[in-house]
């Protein structure tokens, strides 16, 4: 009861308005089709129609990061992507992280260093982390933050993410993983 | 109950040490179900009407054209309040939805029930609610000279709170007077009010919530459902974050009415823009002073009058004003005293709880003046505090007399010898700078300041409040080990509650492996995740029924091993005897037994202030920060950096270092946020920047590089000596960076957030 759906939820009886429109995309490797209102976020669609949760909804305006996903690896805000715009592309959100059950290494080091207290900021400070390191900016401590600066944290967790951050990108980062 | 005397067993990852947290696993792969996350089959989505006025009667409410829509399955306004259409947390004069009048802008007024979010959005927008609108009320000094129409019966004034200490008529050689303002703050948690209600077959309702108080909302629902409080069922949803804006209620009710109403489960989550309007925020107060002292700077008297704007309805605003009354001469010895705080109604958006409660308010401005009284008396800033620095020993201004550790001078010798950073030399980084990566400057015009504020906070609930929690502790062999079970109502909202719960049972019972039961009101109320208050009262009821089932334990293992219980302990999963060392295994003295304890825990008792003057024992126990900041300005552009925030606080025992850091840095963090951005601002009761692109937060590039120092000075009279950790560090950070920006620019600044505007004079 107090746990999120493990089956999608059924589509909304009503939608009234605009046109429906059936996007095909992978999310998390899994080929999924959502039939919806054009006007649909990725946000939403991920959340409301295929039940992952994981990402956040913080502002639902692009300022707070909490929504943070990867769309062919790069990192977006999935508040601000409507979820047409990811037909026949690739989405990975925070659920899809971990290989074959073994989490990524960053979200071990989030848990190791308590980069986070009520951790609603952390799938998003997550997904914006992994795909930092990717991008190769996670060379100093002002680049982590640089970087990171989009990911707002209201518990002030900034440090231990900053430190997290550094951890695995001293490990060698998640090329091993991913 | 007293706290019995501690103990000589200690486990791994017991009190002391930094366990990783239990949830923290699902809270970095996403599976941490938020409130906002949950989901029932069949659900339907509420919406909330609100109020766009301040202040205007209700002529007629509309709702047919709403109903008409399909998809929607009700359309409930005030006469579809069963109950008392009435709450609050101090006195009940909110109504669930509004009836002939609205008191603030964002009011709610009708609620609805659709099968889509969208759908409900639109019937919101087509219920026609006719209203006449009137002059909205928002001035506190009006309100207190009895001007202006009366939003309540009984006046403006939700709570005037005298303090008369010492002589009241002395004169002192060196006087120095401010004038201060404290803008209105908003908790602005990331994760937005939500919930969902699952109506029962036995006519009662199941709400999961993100809440800090189970208890006291399931007594104001039931209260405005009419419903026994048997049939109102609460259970803590995952909860991003509180500070103070979940202590009062936002889908509470509604989202109860609407599922009674339709049979059906019912979400409500709101948006952004509509948490804004959602929930209370920190009272914006004016504050106007004089300090009296001798021409060594020694205090001789402290005179202030306080303003806090409580907004539409009265919520907190009672204590948050016996707060800033009690605590208003900060953590200083002063003979005589002379406060009146004064908490208002106004058609401004309701104030309530917000961390630092009260004491964030008057410590901006105490620590403004004591910076004022360093200059007039031409002393070092961290001389002039340490020479009216209070101890143990110190009468407050309420009489009280602080009976624990009190280390102001130490907290304030250690800040001020850490090392500066550095200047800065070279070409700088502009990361580094004022204004980053805009490229604003390369150093010119930027000045530098250091400044040093101290603060004081109460700890747990003050002024004769019955404060208590409720735990239930088992006991038990499950699959071959010793297994403990703990069982509270007390929120977990982020500051980590759950680990430390564990810990404190391992470290009192032994066994390594302790499961945490999901919070909810099937046990007794475990009070409020507010007041810094929860590692001491929770983890004091949790101890207490920790130590009745070990007690219990021993008892069963001395009559098992025909052993004397006076010498046996338990310890890492063993039974042990003090002089033969290990009898026998925990799991084998176990066997099928059981051992399971409930107790409600309370701490000493306080008293009531005096009505007169304001005296009495009213405060449990004291937390003390201080910190010192290190600012850097541009004083063309107004734009400023914050370099260094160091902070020194005394937590009594760490019961987790880690957790206790995390409190230090948060709360500095938003300590930073009311000195220098954020703002709720209001006009007419309007709120002009509902949204995180107008009311800013700091972000990672905001929050300096901290150094902490935490002291660990145990408080007899509480558990394991332990001080409430969360608060103190938000109340001294906004002062100390105030004091650097004045001291790098020469501003007077008697107002936060300092603005670009304030220190370019534009
Ligand atoms: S929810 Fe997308 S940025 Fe805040
Ligand atoms: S952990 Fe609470 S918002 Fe980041």
């Amino acid at each position: 009861m107090t746990s999120t759906p493990d089956v999608p939820p059924a589509p909304p009886q009503s939608d009234p308005g605009a046109a429906e429109i059936t996007t095909a995309f992978t999310v998390n490797g899994t080929p999924r089709t959502v039939g919806a209102d054009t006007r649909v976020t990725l946000l939403d669609a991920l959340r409301d129609r295929l039940g992952l949760t994981g990402t956040k909804k913080g502002c639902d305006q692009g300022a707070c990061g909490a929504c943070t996903v990867h769309v062919d690896g790069r990192r977006v805000l999935a508040c601000l992507m409507l979820a047409a715009q990811c037909d026949g592309r690739e989405v990975t959100t925070i659920e899809g992280l971990s290989r074959e059950g073994r989490p990524h290494p960053m979200q071990d080091a989030f848990v190791r260093h308590d980069g986070f207290q009520c951790g609603y900021c952390t799938p998003g400070q997550i997904m914006s982390a992994v795909a930092l390191l990717r991008e190769g900016r996670a060379g100093t401590d002002e680049d982590i933050r640089e970087f990171m600066s989009g990911n707002l944290c209201r518990c002030a967790a900034y440090p231990n993410v900053v430190a997290a951050i550094k951890d695995v990108a001293r490990e060698g980062g998640d090329h091993a993983h991913l | 109950m007293t706290t019995t005397e501690s103990t000589d067993v200690t486990a791994a990852q017991g009190i002391g040490t930094s366990p990783v947290r239990p949830d923290g696993t699902m809270k970095v792969r996403g599976e941490f179900a938020y409130s906002s996350d949950l989901w029932h089959e069949d659900m339907l989505w509420g919406a909330t009407l609100r109020s766009p006025h301040p202040y205007a009667h209700i002529t007629g409410i509309d709702i047919s054209a709403a109903l008409a829509l399909p998809g929607v399955y009700a359309v409930l306004t005030h006469t579809d309040v069963p109950g008392v259409n009435r709450y609050g947390l101090e006195h009940p004069d909110q109504p669930v939805l509004a009836e002939d009048v609205v008191r603030y802008q964002g009011e709610p007024v009708a609620i609805v029930a659709a099968d889509h979010p969208e759908t409900a959005r639109r019937a919101v927008a087509k219920i026609d609610v006719g209203y006449e609108v009137l002059e909205p009320v928002t001035d506190s000094e009006a309100a207190v000279a009895g001007e202006g129409p009366e939003l309540h019966p009984g006046g403006n004034v939700v709570r005037h709170v005298p303090i008369r200490f010492g002589e009241q008529d002395v004169t002192a050689d060196v006087v120095v007077t401010g004038r201060y303002e404290v803008g209105m703050q908003d908790q602005a948690f990331l994760g937005p009010e939500s919930g969902l209600a699952v109506p029962a077959e036995d006519g009662g309702v199941d709400l999961f919530v993100a809440t800090q108080w189970l208890h006291v909302d399931q007594q104001q629902i039931v209260a405005a459902l009419g419903l026994p409080k048997d049939k109102v069922r609460l259970t803590l949803g995952g909860v991003g974050g509180a500070f103070g804006g979940r202590e009062d209620l936002s889908i509470q009710v509604h989202a109860c009415l609407l599922a009674l109403h339709t049979g059906k489960p019912v979400k409500m989550v709101y948006n952004r823009e509509e948490s804004f309007y959602g929930h209370v925020h920190r009272h914006p107060a004016t504050l106007y002073y004089e300090h009296g002292a001798d021409r060594d700077g020694r205090l001789v008297y402290v005179r202030a009058r306080m303003y806090l704007d409580g907004g539409a309805y009265a919520s907190t605003t009672g204590a948050v004003s016996g707060n800033a009354a009690t605590l208003g001469v900060g953590p200083y010895s002063v003979p005589n005293v002379t406060i009146d705080c004064w908490g208002t109604y106004s058609n401004n958006p309701p104030c309530g709880a917000m961390r630092g409660f009260g004491a964030v308010q008057a410590a901006f401005a105490y620590e403004s003046q004591m910076d004022r009284l360093a200059r007039a008396c031409g002393l070092d800033p961290v001389e002039v505090r340490l020479r009216n620095a209070m101890s143990e020993g110190t009468r407050l201004p309420t009489g009280q007399v602080v009976d624990s550790a009190a280390p102001v001078d130490e907290l304030l010798t250690r800040l001020r010898a850490m090392p500066l950073p550095a200047d800065r030399s070279g070409e700088p980084d502009l990361r580094h700078l004022p204004g980053g990566v805009s490229n604003t400057t390369h150093g010119e015009g930027v000045v530098r300041g250091v400044g040093y504020a101290v603060g004081i906070k109460n700890i747990c609930f003050s002024e004769g409040f019955d404060d208590y929690s409720t735990a239930r502790v088992r006991l038990e062999a499950l699959g071959g080990e010793p297994a403990a079970t703990v069982q509270t109502a007390a929120c977990e909202v982020g500051q980590g509650l759950v680990t430390i719960l564990q810990q404190i049972i391992r470290t009192e019972l032994g066994v390594e492996q302790v499961t945490t039961l999901p919070m909810d009101t099937s046990i007794g109320s475990a009070g409020s995740s507010s007041a810094s208050r929860q590692s001491y009262m929770t983890g004091g009821a949790v101890r207490a029924a920790a130590l009745e089932v070990r007690a219990a334990l021993v008892e069963h293992a001395a009559r098992i091993l025909g052993h004397d219980r006076g010498d046996l302990s338990v310890g890492g999963g063993k039974v042990v005897s003090r002089t033969d060392g290990v009898l026998a295994d925990l799991v084998d003295v176990l066997g099928d037994a059981a051992f399971d304890r409930t107790v409600e825990w309370r701490h000493r008792p306080t008293e009531s202030l005096d009505p007169e003057t304001g005296q009495g024992n009213a405060h449990v126990q004291y937390g003390f920060a201080a910190h010192r900041a290190v600012v850097d300005v541009d004083t063309e552009l107004g734009l400023l950096k914050v370099v260094a925030l160091d902070c020194v606080q005394d937590v009594g025992k760490a019961l987790n270092p880690q957790a206790v850091l995390g409190q230090i840095q948060g709360g500095s963090a938003q300590g930073l946020g009311l000195a220098v951005m954020e703002e709720i601002q209001t006009e007419g009761g309007v709120i002009r920047n509902p949204s995180f692109t107008d009311y800013l937060i700091p972000t990672v590039l905001d929050m300096p590089p901290m150094r902490i120092e935490v002291l660990e000075l145990a408080d007899p009279h509480a558990p394991y000596g332990l001080r409430g950790v969360g608060e103190p560090p938000t109340i001294s950070s906004t002062p100390a960076i105030v004091a650097a920006i004045r001291a790098a620019t020469g501003l007077a600044l008697d107002r936060v957030p300092v603005r670009p505007e304030h220190l370019t004079g534009t």
